[in-house]
């Protein structure tokens, strides 16, 4: 299954993530906001809150709210996105508060809502993982109690060969099966919070995928933790 | 971040009576000025300009289409803003509301009647094709004075954008395969500056704090002491001494800012 013969186009190796940066406080404005890149993927998250929900009917009287916004600016594709959301953001932002919210302590926050938002400034395939991984840094910046880190990583099957992290021309992979996209979102203790799949693959190929998205959260989690701890003000 | 609160903006305001300003600014006087451009890969032309804490990024994308029928063998431009829920506490998400909109007209405006951009060398095939031009704004970090960092931006942004590649038969853009051409400019570069009322001062580029207290602005759009757009906003009214007074300072703040962004657009 591993083929040591596969050639990914930019020569990458198969279980290699492209460089990843990472940088935390870059708005100002912002609770807590971060910047993360997987090679040419850029997502910058900030987060607003934990502050009273408006309006008062969708308030939770048992606990806060954790609120995404996921949102492509229109030049971070090659054809120019129309403002606003769509069918496809409003899915990403419901998976992103979902891989997101079985590490956040909400129940301090009653009738309180965290507001997370997430815009892609430049897309090269992976944006809702490179969207995660900057958005559960902006939570930790803000100070909002967390039980764990998430880092995201998406593996993709190009023919029949398992590579980490996508980019836009394996993602368009034609050859052969083509190719499959599965993001997987996991905590450092493994816990899968998101995990979509498109494309074909055998049960034994997706149990392979899995450990190879298990290896990458290592080194995103490495990248996050350092970002964070190189916050200014925070003694090493 | 709450509104300016009024113990706060009555110091504000006795401070502009001394000439002072909580930053240790003149009234007339921009913040730094930082611009980078070509920083987005996937648009045409693109540029991130700080002002201070304020922050922008414009993008340049285009495409082919058909000409409006009142200019046949002109390109199109289309301003987009969106003040991002991302970029202050104050903005929200949902359909765009008023000073957004206004944002991008002032800027498309701004732009348009400059005549910065030369429209007809941007037919492809008069009454068929044309390049249509989108300046798309996105606020990073609202610390004020949004309207400038943002004009800034679309200049900044439009002179680092080069044509992609079309192909004619297949009325096809290929946009992957960078052009060296440069999009028709003219020379003088067009700035906008808004100068705000407060109390009895006139200042510039008020930071978030000194904005809530705007009773009056007017943004004028110049080049080389030329006007070619002005807008005022806002409920108060200007006196004519005020008007005057604000046509002078321009002239000379066109003069600073120019100064302060010249090196950034070579």
């Amino acid at each position: 299954m591993t083929n040591k013969e596969f050639k990914r186009p930019d020569g990458r190796k198969i279980d290699e993530i492209r460089p990843m940066s990472a940088k935390v406080g870059v708005v100002p404005n912002a609770d807590g906001s971060a910047i993360f890149k997987f090679g040419e993927t850029i997502a910058i998250a900030a987060v607003y809150g934990p502050r009273k929900m408006h309006p008062q009917h969708s308030q939770n009287p048992e606990k806060g709210t954790l609120r995404c916004n996921y949102n492509m600016i229109s030049f971070s594709v090659t054809d120019r996105i129309r403002p606003g959301p769509s069918r496809r953001s409003t899915e990403i932002s419901k998976i992103t508060e979902w891989a997101l919210e079985p590490v956040v302590m909400l129940e301090k926050y009653a009738n309180m809502v965290v507001d997370v938002h997430i815009n892609i400034l430049q897309a090269n395939a992976s944006t809702r993982c490179a969207g995660i991984n900057a958005a559960a840094m902006a939570l930790a910046h803000a100070g909002i109690p967390m039980k764990d880190m998430v880092s995201s990583v998406s593996i993709g099957k190009l023919d029949k060969q398992l590579v980490v992290d996508v980019n836009k021309y394996e993602e368009d992979w034609e050859e052969g099966e083509g190719a499959t996209d599965i993001p997987i979102s996991l905590t450092s203790n493994e816990e899968i919070t998101h995990f979509q799949l498109d494309g074909k693959i055998t049960k034994e190929e997706l149990k392979k995928a899995l450990k190879l998205a298990k290896k990458a959260r290592k080194e995103i989690y490495e990248v996050q933790k350092k970002a964070l701890k190189e916050l200014p003000g925070v003694e090493k | 971040m709450i509104e300016t609160s009024n113990l706060t903006g009555e110091r504000i305001k006795k401070y502009f009576q001394e000439d002072k300003r909580f930053d240790g600014r003149k009234l007339d006087e921009f913040r730094n000025i930082e611009i980078e451009t070509g920083i987005s890969q996937n648009a045409e032309g693109s540029a991130r300009v700080k002002i201070g804490k304020t922050e922008v990024l414009v993008g340049i994308k285009m495409n082919v289409g058909e000409p409006y029928p009142d200019s046949p063998d002109k390109g199109n431009l289309m301003v987009t803003a969106e003040l991002l829920p991302l970029s202050s506490p104050r903005f929200e998400n949902g359909p765009p509301k008023f000073p957004t909109i206004e944002l991008g007209r002032v800027i498309d405006r701004g732009i348009r009647e400059s005549k910065f951009i030369e429209f007809e060398k941007l037919c492809i095939k008069k009454g068929e094709k044309v390049w249509t031009l989108f300046i798309d704004i996105y606020s990073i970090n609202d610390d004020g004075n949004l309207l400038d960092a943002a004009g800034i931006g679309a200049i900044a942004a439009l002179k680092n954008a080069r044509i992609p590649k079309y192909n004619e038969k297949e009325e096809k853009i290929i946009y992957e395969e960078k052009t060296n051409t440069k999009l028709p400019l003219k020379k003088e570069i067009p700035i906008a500056i808004t100068l705000h009322k407060i109390g009895k001062s006139i200042i510039v580029d008020p930071t978030r704090q000194e904005e809530d207290l705007s009773e009056a602005r007017v943004t004028i759009g110049s080049s080389n002491g030329i006007i070619s757009s002005l807008q005022k906003g806002s409920e108060k009214s200007l006196t004519t001494e005020e008007f005057y007074k604000i046509l002078d300072l321009n002239e000379k703040i066109e003069r600073d800012v120019f100064k302060k962004i010249e090196k950034f657009l070579k």
